[in-house]
């Protein structure tokens, strides 16, 4: 089995992409368990993958398209009770500062 | 030690389909907040997204008018990051196979045509919008969350802030004439963000670039490169190094201000989408799509100049908007003499837009209104100093045959009914005949002054003068 080698940094990278926090011991835990779930996955590259192209999906459809009619379903303030805060139609966050935005 | 510049440009066009790219919503700009939104744009959880096939079209559409090459096949990726205005916290693009690629867009610098290459084109959907406020909270308005943008990246074969924004220029007519997107900076209907290294005249390799945003026109994409380059150029002529990452442009001070050092493209952990089935594309869909582009700009001025006898400057000033040039053909199109339509739409209407602050189409103003004007003009109906009156009727939207019939505007051409009063006041200046006679000019002029008083300023000078001109030589 290929060795992958997931240092404590790694794991502390991709945590903080997930925006997860966890106790600094779990850390240790937390690389060994993410490398050996790695390295079963790893298992896969033992399959010969040769002339075999790449699969971006796993049923036979394509072009299941939807014409270009708009469909209001007006469930505008239904979906905003269930935000944790609104105000004003507006769904209310905690402000994040100093971050573009994306588009 | 010299240096050159090198930039490349990002730019995003939101695309005014129905409906938006993976929800049946409505996309509309200015509506309640929230009010354009269904479980999909929120990401519930077991909703089941499915393609706009417009939106997809109208990618198309931008493809092939940048000349690039549409793709056989593609699929849908998920870009991952977090944002309050980005429910699902991941966007849907396409990342490894856009849907067009290898255009290119011509611009002109100091009378130079240059061809810019695009490396591609991706089919994507846009975020909501984050309004930050000093309490503390942001307010998040998911509307415009999956409104479908094209993503067109241009190749680094851009060397100046000049040719930046030329090629902006070129890029926002070129897809306005797609009839995909309004393409407007000032609405975020357009978005720019650019890249720019530089490096010493003859080095090979590019320099390290950062990549600039909060450009919220052209010029301040002009503004911001220029700064840019000169600020890069003094980090390295001190010995210093420059970071990839990203600066935004600060409107108030002309500088670019390091907004964080740049993330690498595997953080967003790109992924297929497994919602979403692949596209296959076939040549016949190409063509399809392909006639329904309307036709773009440079064909268009072609057309002005050799078919409808239109200065070559008239003709660029007319196709500068899809409006402008619609507005025009479908003028010339009720019978109204180009040459006329074309210094109407650039004189007295440009003007008349200026003074009101209004849009072309937000004024009262018809083709068939304005052509209606510019035949009673061209056949002698009324003067082009009564088409002063009947202009402003119709840009009040009134008709022009009607609005000159109920206000006695009519120029009075028909001798029958010329004749007789020229007679009689040739009868009444024996004088002015005698002066004639002897070779003084002056007194023709009197008598057309004479004519024009007794008509109230009605009659067509030009049948008066004739017909002056045949009864004096025959007394």
């Amino acid at each position: 089995m290929a060795e992958t080698e997931l240092t404590q940094d790694d794991v502390k990278h991709v945590a903080q992409l997930a925006m997860l926090t966890f106790e600094e011991q779990k850390l240790e835990h937390f690389t060994t368990q993410l490398d050996d779930i790695l390295n079963l996955v790893e298992t896969l590259n033992e399959v010969d993958t040769t002339d075999v192209p790449a699969t971006f999906t796993v049923t036979e459809n394509v072009n299941v398209l939807r014409t270009d009619t708009a469909n209001n379903t007006h469930q505008g303030s239904e979906l905003l009770a269930n935000a944790p805060e609104a105000e004003n139609g507006l769904i209310k966050v905690p402000a994040i500062i100093d971050e573009s935005e994306e588009a | 030690m010299n240096f050159e510049t090198t930039i490349g440009l990002e730019v995003h066009v939101e695309m005014k389909t129905n409906s938006k790219a993976f929800s049946p919503s409505p996309v509309e700009y200015g509506a309640a907040p929230n009010a354009n939104t269904n479980v999909i744009d929120w990401g519930y959880p077991g909703v089941l997204p499915q393609a706009n096939k417009g939106a997809i079209e109208f990618g198309m559409r931008a493809a092939l008018a940048l000349h690039a090459t549409v793709a056989p096949s593609t699929h849908w990726d998920r870009k991952n990051y977090f944002y309050p205005d980005n429910p699902k916290a991941y966007q849907i693009t396409e990342n490894q196979q856009p849907i067009g690629q290898n255009g290119y867009l011509e611009i002109e610098v100091d009378g130079q045509t240059k061809r810019i290459g695009i490396r591609e084109l991706h089919v994507e959907e846009d975020a909501g919008k984050n309004t930050h406020n000093p309490n503390g909270y942001s307010y998040v308005d998911l509307n415009r969350q999956g409104t479908p943008l094209i993503e067109i990246v241009s190749e680094a074969d851009i060397t100046s802030p000049d040719e930046a924004y030329a090629y902006l220029e070129a890029l926002r007519q070129t897809i306005q004439f797609t009839g995909i997107s309004d393409v407007k900076m000032e609405e975020g209907s357009m978005r720019v963000d650019a890249n720019l290294s530089v490096r010493p005249i003859g080095q090979k390799e590019f320099g390290v670039k950062t990549e600039l945003k909060n450009l919220n026109s052209f010029n301040y994409v002009r503004k911001g490169l220029e700064f840019e380059a000169k600020r890069q150029v003094q980090v390295l002529m001190a010995g210093g190094a420059i970071q990839q990452e990203t600066r935004r442009y600060d409107e108030a001070t002309g500088t670019t201000i390091l907004m964080r050092v740049k993330e690498g493209a595997e953080d967003y952990r790109y992924f297929p989408e497994p919602d979403l089935a692949p596209l296959v594309i076939s040549d016949e869909w190409v063509k399809e799509v392909q006639a329904t582009l309307p036709e773009g700009a440079p064909a268009r001025r072609k057309r002005y100049v050799n078919e409808l006898g239109i200065e070559e400057y008239d003709a660029k000033v007319i196709t500068q908007t899809l409006e402008m040039s619609d507005f025009f053909d479908a003028t010339v199109k009720e019978g109204a003499d180009a040459k006329r339509t074309a210094n109407y739409l650039m004189g007295d209407v440009n003007a008349y837009m200026n003074d009101k602050k209004l849009e072309l189409l937000e004024t009262k103003l018809t083709p068939a209104h304005l052509a209606g004007m510019i035949k009673l003009i061209e056949d002698g109906t009324i003067s082009t100093k009564q088409a002063k009156k009947v202009f402003k009727a119709i840009m009040e939207g009134q008709e022009p045959v009607a609005y000159v019939e109920a206000n006695g505007l009519k120029q009075l051409s028909d001798p029958a009914v010329l004749q007789p009063i020229i007679n009689e006041i040739l009868d009444n200046n024996p004088q002015s005949i005698e002066d004639f006679k002897n070779g003084k000019d002056r007194a023709v002029g009197f008598l057309i002054g004479a004519i024009m008083k007794q008509t109230k300023g009605q009659a067509n000078p030009i049948v008066v003068n004739q017909l002056l001109m045949t009864s004096l030589n025959a007394r």
